[in-house]
This record gives structure tokens, sequence and C-alpha cells, in this order.
């Protein structure tokens, strides 16, 4: 400190700069770092190495080690690597580790070295190897690119959503492109490569030539290239000696630089001094180190957010800074501490030397009811890591039953899902676990967990009711259900059975079961219908004409519209169909069919059990006022003033309503003393209210 | 437009608006233009939220119902199904997205569940292989339409029993993920149509209530024959009479119908009349305006006058043609046995009236209901009655019908009187259910709906502000399924103080359905002045009597 600028050296003629040390690595190199695929991760993420024998002549007998420092030098893992040679390391934006084998298999680990999972880049590359892969960010997620030993490419865009894409041939491609790299623009990836003096675009549809605009002529191979992290700028290295910066679409040259050198760099990458719009190349040999500048671009950070810091605290598995942040931000709970929370806790659960009760325990004494929690996303991890006894204490802290079940189907606890969906009242649950139990249980077995539970039996009737019939007959007989199988028998009875005998079998089948069931009710009403379809039958063959499924009052009626008066009779008596409805039905059908003599007839036959007011009405209705008045004569003096009315005689109305001294029936006939002839009737009526009154 | 909404206590269009939002939110989610395929049900209700304008703005430019085999041709990038979350709904999706013509031009498919996505029809649609064909599949939870000011309905034909438990829990669940806000309701009253049986089968004596009995109205509207809307217009020569049912739409947005529709009909004469004197006292008030200023103040009124004019036209004829079934001797017969049941009456024998109409073939619906409507007020009918009916029920309308009848049986409608007592005469004095004298143009009570009954759920609503449930305990325990309160506390911070005045609001929800009656009932509480009380009513359907027993009639073939 004693001289600020005492270990800065001059670089060129107006810069200077100065080297010192700003962590130590914790790191034990045994081998040279050149001698390691080195991965570090975007926004001062971890580093990670793996000391690669794979490389050398002989493969050496020792495993390699797969090691993960912090941005700072602190050993975050360390794992023997025993799954096959690597290609490529890398880090996806969510921090995990990606690492590409030969056989194009990607293994996934986390940020202390978890493995996660593994996904293949096809059998296409599987068959050629991996010559060369990249792991690249676009706004989607993080992607891999691979250049197969066949020279063909294959991409995913995002490693998240593995859509695997193969990208088409470069024609008279012999060799491995000289460098190559990938690009994104108008979001899609893209491919940059160089083949010679030629450079090539490829995307999903075609390969099609490219040429940077203004470059310096004589190049006849590119020897290293590089994108801006943003995929706005490209830089181009050149067997000449040249660098040329331009825009990645390869419209427009920035800058081109003759640097004298001719060797292949062994790296060149973008950079940009903090807080400065201006972006600069460094470039990389063996001893020497070039920064290639004048590159004026308006840079937009992309801000760590708050969330993607909370994010990598998380991940460090830092939850009580990352608790402390949230709590001095005054985040909402849901947001912060709930969430922070709950990622401790799927932590937690994976501490295997700690017992399922003590975990559990633990967890539901930290988080308690914090809003926001889902318990059975942590009972999901714990399942995931083989702790299913863990899981089912950790869903009963779940106060959404609802969420709880998902999960149990999963664990296959089906039965301790069904009544958690019942619990939460969605029928639509319960549903979908009956549906899995049906599968996964033999008949016997299901029916039995049903019966145990009435609301889930009562769904599944209706659902059967629409779906399964025979099932629905099957639940009802375990049930002993007689009554409910009556019912059901009857509708099969209906159901598109076209021959007699069919329907009576169904419908014997009904009345032994109403009997069962103790309904006798239904099993004679039954057996009744049965008597009617044979009849009715009986009475198509020998007729004609349609009577199978009529009521019985409307086969009455059509005998006797048929003119068949005497089978009427009988069938009539053989269902004791009661005398006051027979009259009726009778009287309506000889009204319809105007045949006033027999209708007369009838009425004759004995006293009316329904009176005559009725003979009335349907004489009138239609309109055959002479037959109406003769039965208006026989009506009984209750309703002999209505009957008059409808005859129009207000005049003998009137009469009658005095004697009765029927007060209603006196303004009844009053009402109707609408005619020009009704004023005398009228008057009589007046006088004879008033004369009442006086008494 | 949808002002009506919002003139009520609790402010009932944000729903609307909110329901609304989220389906413009849907229809911009498919980009481009599209064709809807209605599950015919829906129509109706969505009839409610959003015209034609709303979809047309958002690019729907075709609309089919949804029926078997192939989609109608349409020139759209996008087809959206608009459908309940039902199986056999799920097999004709699945048969129309699996005879799309492949030649044609490619079209993007979406599924928009109403009002619950379901897990069960998703797998439907996996076995059937289709599901991964829908770029979109969402839920849509257009559950509690708002109808009125104060009323919502979920229009939904199946009644949930476990309603309230599920409220209880819910409330627990969601403490978490919602915000605490301000109550708007400061009691809920669940009523299951179970505790009242008796009501809906009674025939509805209010306007709207008759409107509803007679010619059905449907999310909030209504058929009525031409023939009483023919213009009159000189020089047709009466050549054109319209033959198409005349279709109006009802709710309180028309001032005149918010005045009448809750009044007994027989109120509503009266009202009409001095309405028409009114309006054409206004009219003639042009011949008085004599200087430029009061001519324009003339015509400034003139819409709102001629709207007025065209409302009473409307309501008279509606009026007439209720009086036309009203004043019939048939309409007056029945209701006096409805109000003998219901007075207590001989309830306990074959009713000769009810046998005649069996006898000359009425309407089914209509035996039933009396049927139903004597057995609820004798606490079951004694078997041989109940026997006797149900043969006459099956020789006459057919044996089928054995299923519709234990039907009604389950649902508590139809039942024989066990131990022999019938302890609806107590229910009924406890509750005062039947009054004698009724005021129907000037009530002073609710019973004036069914000029006489009054509606036990709707007494029960009243009794709970009133002095409240404790003095009726006895009668609670003859009353179908338990009873049960539950406090919750507000957290101290949002206890508000009530302003001296201020009524409370209570939200009552009828699982199981509503009448209009019932409805004009709560809203008479609402408006009396010492009430305390005001309501906000929900159901699962708006119901009557005929489209209640509807529900449960079974047509095997």
């Amino acid at each position: 400190m004693d001289c600020y600028t005492a270990n800065w050296n001059p670089l060129g003629d107006s810069a200077f700069y100065r080297k010192y040390e700003l962590y130590s690595m914790d790191w034990s190199l045994k081998e040279e770092l050149r001698d390691c695929l080195v991965a570090a991760a975007p926004y001062g993420g971890p580093i990670a190495l793996l000391r690669n024998p794979w490389r050398k002549e002989k493969a050496a007998s020792v495993r390699p080690v797969l090691e993960i420092y912090s941005a700072s030098g602190m050993p975050l893992a360390s794992l023997l690597w025993k799954s096959g040679p690597v290609v490529s390391l890398g880090w996806s934006a969510e921090e995990e580790l990606l690492c590409v084998q030969e056989d194009g298999v990607v293994l996934v680990y986390g940020l202390h070295g978890d493995f996660r999972r593994h996904f293949s880049m096809g059998n296409e590359v599987l068959q050629n190897r991996v010559l060369d892969a990249r792991i690249f960010h676009t706004e989607f997620g993080s992607g891999v690119a691979i250049l197969t030993g066949a020279h063909r490419f294959t991409l995913s865009a995002n490693v998240g959503d593995l859509k695997l894409r193969r990208m088409p041939e470069v024609p008279g491609l012999q060799t491995a492109p000289s460098c190559w790299t990938t690009l994104c623009q108008d979001r899609v990836a893209h491919i940059l490569l160089a083949v010679g003096p030629d450079l090539y675009l490829l995307d999903h549809a075609a390969c099609s030539a490219v040429t940077p605009p203004g470059l310096a002529p004589g190049v006849s191979s590119f020897l290293q290239m590089a994108v801006s992290f943003t995929y706005r700028h490209l830089a181009l290295f050149t067997d000449t000696g040249y660098i040329w910066m331009g825009t990645a679409s390869l419209k427009e040259k920035l800058c081109e630089f003759n640097c004298n050198i001719r060797a292949p760099p062994k790296q060149m990458v973008w950079c940009s001094r903090p807080r400065s719009k201006e972006k600069a190349v460094v470039v990389a040999w063996e001893r020497r180190l070039m920064v290639v500048g004048d590159a004026p671009e308006s840079i937009q950070y992309k801000q760590l957010t708050i969330q993607v810091l909370l994010d990598r605290l998380v991940l460090r598995r830092l939850y009580p800074l990352a608790i402390q942040i949230c709590e001095y931000l005054r985040l909402p709970e849901v947001q912060g501490v709930s969430r922070i929370l709950a990622h401790w806790a799927c932590y937690k659960v994976q501490q295997k030397d700690v017992s399922d009760e003590d975990v559990a325990r633990a967890i539901n004494q930290k988080l308690g009811d914090t809003p926001g929690v889902s318990y059975s996303d942590i009972a999901a991890r714990a399942y995931g890591c083989g702790r299913t006894e863990l899981a089912i204490k950790l869903l009963e802290y779940e106060p959404r039953s609802g969420e709880q079940v998902p999960l149990l189907l999963k664990m296959k606890r089906s039965k301790l899902a069904l009544s958690k969906a019942i619990e939460s009242g969605d029928t639509d649950l319960v549903f979908t676990v009956l549906l899995h139990l049906k599968n996964e249980l033999n008949r016997g077995d299901f029916f039995m967990t049903l019966r145990n539970q009435p609301m889930a039996l009562s769904l599944y009737r209706q659902f059967c009711k629409h779906q399964e019939l025979e099932t629905l007959k099957d639940l009802y007989n375990q049930d002993d259900n007689h009554q409910e199988l009556g019912s059901f028998h009857i509708r099969a009875s209906y159901a598109a059975q076209e021959r007699i005998e069919g329907r009576v079998t169904a419908l014997q089948t009904a009345v032994d079961a109403f009997y069962k069931a103790k309904n006798e009710f239904a099993a004679k009403a039954t057996e009744d219908q049965m008597r009617l379809l044979r009849l009715q039958r009986r009475l198509e063959d020998e007729l004609g004409g349609q009577f199978l499924d009529l009521s019985l009052h409307d086969t009455v009626t059509t005998l006797i519209l048929g003119g068949h008066n005497k089978r009427a009779e009988q069938l009539a008596r053989d269902f004791r169909i009661p005398d006051k409805r027979l009259w009726w039905l009778k009287l309506t059908a000889l009204a319809d069919l105007e045949d006033w003599e027999e209708l007369e007839k009838f009425s004759k036959s004995k006293k009316s059990p329904i009176g005559y007011l009725p003979f009335v009405e349907i004489c009138m209705k239609q309109h055959n006022k002479y037959e109406a008045k003769k039965y208006a004569s026989r009506v009984g003096p209750e309703q002999k003033v209505k009957a008059l009315l409808l005859v129009g005689d207000v005049a003998q109305a009137a009469d009658v309503a005095i004697e009765r001294r029927n007060e209603a029936e006196l303004s009844l006939v009053l009402s109707h003393c609408t005619g020009a002839t009704d004023g005398a009737t009228a008057d009589k009526i007046q006088r004879a209210r008033a004369q009442a009154q006086k008494k | 437009m949808a002002a009506h909404l919002s003139y009520g206590r609790v402010n009932l269009n944000v729903l609307r608006e909110a329901v609304r939002r989220e389906l413009r939110e849907f229809l911009d989610k498919c980009a481009g233009s599209k064709a809807i395929v209605w599950d015919e049900y829906l129509t109706g209700p969505f009839g409610l939220i959003a015209q034609y304008s709303l979809l047309k703005e958002h690019e729907v430019e075709k609309m089919f119902t949804l029926k078997g085999s192939r989609l109608p041709a349409a020139d759209v990038k996008n087809i959206i199904f608009f459908v309940r979350p039902r199986l056999e709904l799920m097999d004709i999706i699945a048969e129309n997205v699996l005879s799309e013509d492949r030649r044609g031009p490619a079209r993007d498919f979406h599924l928009l569940f109403v009002p619950r996505r379901s897990l069960l029809c998703e797998q439907r649609l996996k076995d059937l292989g289709v599901l991964g064909s829908f770029i979109h599949r969402e839920e849509y939870s257009l559950d509690l339409i708002p109808f009125d000011g104060d009323l919502l309905s979920m229009e939904s034909e199946g009644a949930f029993k476990q309603v309230a438990n599920m409220m209880i829990r819910m409330k627990r669940e969601f403490t978490g993920s919602q915000n605490s806000i301000f109550p708007i309701f400061d009691n809920l009253l669940l009523l299951d149509r179970n505790v009242d049986l008796l009501t809906p089968l009674a025939t509805q004596l209010t306007y709207e209530g008759l409107i509803d009995e007679i010619y059905g109205i449907q999310n909030s509207y209504v058929k009525l024959p031409p023939e009483k809307f023919a213009p009159k217009k000189q020089g047709d020569g009466g050549k054109d009479l319209p033959t198409e049912a005349k279709k109006l739409q009802l709710n309180s947005a028309e001032e005149l119908y918010a005045e009448i529709r809750d009044k007994n009909f027989n109120a509503v004469g009266s009202v009409l009349s001095k309405k028409a004197k009114v309006i054409s006292a206004a009219f003639e008030e042009r011949h008085n305006a004599k200087t430029v200023g009061e001519i324009k103040q003339f015509v400034s009124q003139l819409p709102h006058m001629q709207a007025a004019r065209g409302s009473l036209a409307n309501h008279t004829s509606i009026a007439e043609l209720i009086k036309d079934v009203t004043t019939s001797e048939d309409f007056f017969d029945k209701l006096t046995v409805e109000q003998e049941f219901m007075s207590g009456i001989d309830t306990d024998k074959v009713n000769s009236y009810i046998e005649d109409c069996i006898a000359r073939k009425h309407p089914l619906i209509k035996v039933l209901r009396l049927i139903c409507l004597q057995s609820v007020c004798n606490s079951g009918l004694k078997q041989k009655v109940l026997d006797y009916y149900k043969r006459e029920i099956l020789q006459t309308y057919g044996y089928e019908h054995i299923l519709t009848l234990h039907n009604l049986e389950k649902a508590g409608l139809l039942k024989p009187q066990t131990g022999g007592r019938n302890n609806y005469p107590t229910i009924r004095k406890t509750l005062r259910l039947w009054m004698d004298d009724v005021n129907e143009q000037n009530p002073t009570d609710i019973s004036y709906v069914y000029s006489g009954h009054a509606p036990l759920s709707v007494r029960l609503a009243q009794l709970l502000s009133r002095p409240g449930w404790r003095s009726i305990e006895e009668v609670l325990r003859m009353l179908p399924g338990p009873h049960f309160e539950e406090r919750q506390p507000l957290p101290t911070g949002l206890q508000k103080k009530r302003q001296p005045g201020e009524n409370r609001v209570t939200l009552i929800f009828f699982l199981g359905g509503v009448t209009f009656a019932e409805i004009a009932a709560l809203r008479f509480l609402s408006q009396l002045e010492d009430g305390g009380t005001e309501y906000v009513i929900a159901t699962t359907k708006l119901m009557n009597g005929a489209s209640w027993l509807e529900s449960l009639m079974e047509k095997p073939f």
C-alpha cells in the first residue's frame, strides 16, 4: 500500500496493467492445468475440473477425479469419475454441470457433485462418437452442441426441455472444421463453422455460405473464432494473422487488426471493462496475451435479479444468509423465506443418516404452517431419494389433501390416496384414484375397498351408470342392494331388446329382486307389466296396430277407439282399473269418437261415479250443446249451476242458485249475465240477494 | 352494460369483469383466427358474461355446436372446444379431432374446461390418443355467475352435499396464499334443499315466479308466445303475425321489472295501470312545452320515456298472458288443493282432484308435484294412499315410471309415513309457515310470495338473524340433516365498526336450487326497514317445481 502505482506495468503506449492474486485456489494440481478439462460457470459461478487421463497417449490406470470449486477456490466436491471418457464440460445457467461423454451421453451434476440425471444426444452421436462439444447459453436456457466423428452437428437448444436437432450436412466436408461456434439469432440456435477459406452458417433447414464484410484478402483458413456472450459480436482469427471483428450477423465490420502472429492462438474470448462501453477481444498464445479493442457498444448487463441471487445462495446451501437477505429486503413470505425454507427441507430429506422421524419433525418444526410451503413438494423430493416412509410422514403435514394424492399414487399407496382424495372433496380426484385402484387391484379387493368408502362407492356407481353398466350390476349384487338391482333390470328390459321374451325375462329378474328387497308393490307392479306386455303382443297379433309400450290406460283407450269394447272391459277388469278412472277414460274415448249414442248408453249403464258434470264439459268441448244439455239435467245440485252455465242457460242457473241461496253461485251467475237478454236475470238475482239480506 | 350487477350492497359486477378478463386472456393465448366449438349447455351461462361481440373482438370467426364425426369446415387457425368436464363429451371431441382432414391446412386445437379441469377427462382423451393434440388445455372457473345485483348461480345440474365442510377446509387451506382482505359478508348461511322440500313444489305466485312457472326462465331469458307482442302498426293488416317466440331478458336493469318482479301477481295490475297513467301524462307534457328550452328538455327525456313505454307494453302483455292462466278454473282448483295441503287440510287421504288429474291424463309433472306436496305436508303418506297413487300413475302413464317414482322416494319427496307420526303441523305452527291473513298488495310477511305459505328456507334465515335459532331448536331437530354454526373470528385489524343503521350482509347459499319466489321473499326481508340484514343470494341452480322434478324423472326409452 506504500505506492499505488508500484505494481502497475505498462501495456503498449497508453495502458497499464497489474497482476495480483484475487483468491488463492485451494487446489493441489499434480498434473498441469492444460491436461485438465476446466469449466467455469457464468456470473462468477463455480469451477469444475476434470483431471483428464484420456488425452494422454497411454491411459492411466487410476480413475480420473472430478472436482468442483467455488469461484474463490473453496473445494465444493470431489468424486471419482466412474463413467466413460469425457470430451467436454460446461455449466448450465442453473449451475448444473454438464459432462459430455464420448458416446454422446450427457451426465448432469449439481453444484455439490450430486448426480442429477443423464440423457443421450441420440443414436447418430452414439455411433459416430463425439469429436467436439460446446455448452452454450440462450435466453431459453442452456444448450449442448455436438460435432460428431462423421462431421455432422447435433444440438439441443435447451437441455431442460430436450429436443434434439440434427443439423443439415455441410457439402463436401471431409475433415473436421478448423473452428466452429454456436450463435443465437432471432431466438434460434445456429452453428458457424470454418472450412478452409469458407465460412458456413447452419440452421435447422439449410447450410449457407457466408462472407465477413471487408475481410482482408488472402485468407486460406480461419484458425479461431469467438462470439460475445450476448451473441452480438464475432471475432475471427485468420491464418494471415488478422483479427476481424464485427457483428455476429456478419453484416457489419467493426474493425480489423493485423497482429503479425500467424500461429494459431490457444484461446480467444470477448471481454469488456466494467462500466465501459468498449468491448475487446483477448487472444492468448502459449506465452503471450493480446487485447484488441475498438468496438464501442452499449452493453446491457443482464442484472442478476434478487431471485437469481437467492437461488445461487440456496444452491450453495447458504440458507441462513439467504433468509437474512429476504428479511432485510422484506420480501413477501411466499417469494422469500418460505421458498428458502422449502429448499432447505428438500436438502434435509437427503441426509440419509438422520432417521425419518427426526427429519420429518425437524422440517415441521422449522416450517410449521408457513404459508406457501408445499409439503407435498418436499415429500416428492424425499420419495425421489428413495425415502417413501419419510415422504408419507411429510405428506401428513400437507393441509391441501388434494396435493397429497398424486404423490401417494406414485408411491403406490392408492388406498391412502383414496381417503385423501375423498377428504379433499374433489370428485375428479376421487375418480382418478378409483381408476388407478381398479387397475391395480383385483376385482374383489377393489370392491372391498369401495365398500369401506361410501362416498367413493356412490361416485363410482355414478361413473358406472354412464360408463360401465355391467360393473354397476356387480356392485349392487355385492351390496345385496336388491332394490337397485330391480331398477337395473327394469332399465335393462328397455335397452335394445326387440324381442318380447328378452324383455319379459329381464322383468322377471327385476321381480325376483324386488321380492328380495321386500318391495312387494314394485314386484306386483312389474308382474302386471309383464302381463300387460304379453297381452299387448297378443293384441298386436290379433288386431294389428301398435300396442306395445302403451300404458294400460292408453291400451284400453285404443281398444275403445278401435271399437273393441268387450276387450277393453275385460282388460279393465283384469287389471282392476278403478271405476272412477274407467269412467273418465270411456267418456273421453267415446267423446273423441263422437259416438254420442254409445256415450248416452254408457251414461245410463249405472249411476256415474264421477257425476255428470264431466259429461257436460266434454260435450261442450266437442261443441255439441245438444248432447251437453241432456247431461246438464242429470248433474247433481252441487254442480248444477256450473253445468247450466256451461250450456249457456243463464236463467235456469239463476233459478237454481237462488233456490240454493248460495252467494258464491249467485255471483258466478251474475258474472255470466253479459248478454242483452240477461238483464232480467241479473235483476232477479239482485232482488234475491236483497231479500236474503233482509232476513 | 351490466350496471344492474353493481346496484347491490356487494358489487357483483366485479365478478363478471373478472371472468370476462379471464376469457379474453385465454382467447388471446390462441393467436390468430379461431372457431369455438360449444358444449351446448354452456351457451346460456356464457351469454350472461360475454356477448358475441367480445368474442369477435378476439378473432372468433365461427361458432359450432359440439357433435360427433367431422368438424365443419372453417378457414381458421385455431379450434377451441368449450366444454364441461364430462366423459361423453371427451368421446365426441376425440372423434372430431381424429376425423380432421389431414390434407387441409393444419389447425391448432385447444381445450377449455368449464368450470374445472378434470384428470379423469384428460385420461380419457389420452386413452383415445388425442390428448397431445391440444396446445392449450386449461380451465375456466365460471362457477358462480352473477345474474343480478344480489343473485349468483352456479347453474350446475349436480348439487354438492359436502359444500359446507369443504368451505371450512378451504378456508384453512387458502389462508396462506391469499392476502387478508376486509370481509364483504358478515354471515354465510348454507341451506340444503333437503331442509325445505316443500317450497319449490308449491306454485310461485310472484310475478317473476309465475313467468317462470308458466314459460320457464332460462339464464334470465324467457320465450313468450309472439301473438301478444305483434307490432301494432297500421297498414300491415296483420298479415305478418310473428311466428317466432318473443325472447325477452328479465333482470333489474329494467326499471319497471325491478319494481314488479317480486310482487304478488295480484298486486302487479295496479302498478302497471298507475305506470301507464304516469307515462301518458309525461307524453302529454309536450303540449305544454312552449319555449325552445322546454321543447329541448322534453326531447332530451324522450328516449327514456320511450324505453319506459316499451317496457310497460311488454309487461302489460306478459301480465295478460299470465292472467289468462291464473283465472282459469283448473289453475284455481290446483291452487286450492295446494293451499289445503299446506294449511293441513285432508293431507292423509287420497285427494279427488289429483285422482281426476290422473284420470284425465294431465301432465305427469303436475300430478307428481301435487302428490309430493301432499307427502311432504303430511310427513309422508299412509302406505295405502301412497300405493294407490303409485298404481294409478303406473297404469295411466306407463310402468316405466316406476323408475321415476323410485327416484322421488330416494330424494325424500315421496315416502310412506314412518311411525305414523306427522310432525309437519308442529313445524308449520312453530315457524308460522301458513299465514291466513296475507296482504298481497302491501305485504307484511314473506308468506305473500305464495299467498299464504311462508317458505321454510327463508323463515329459517329470518329467524337466524333475529332472534337466533336457539328459540327453535326443537323444530330444527325435526328437519332433515344436521345443522351447525361456525364462527370465524376476524383478525383484530380487520374488525370494522358498524355505522349506526348499517345492515349486516348475509350470503345465503342454497345448495340444490332456489326458486324466484324464495328470492323475492329474501329481497322483501332485505328491504324491511328494521330488518337489520341484507341478503346476497347464491345457488347451485335457479329452479322451480317442474324443472326440479324433471331432473328426477327417468325415461328408459
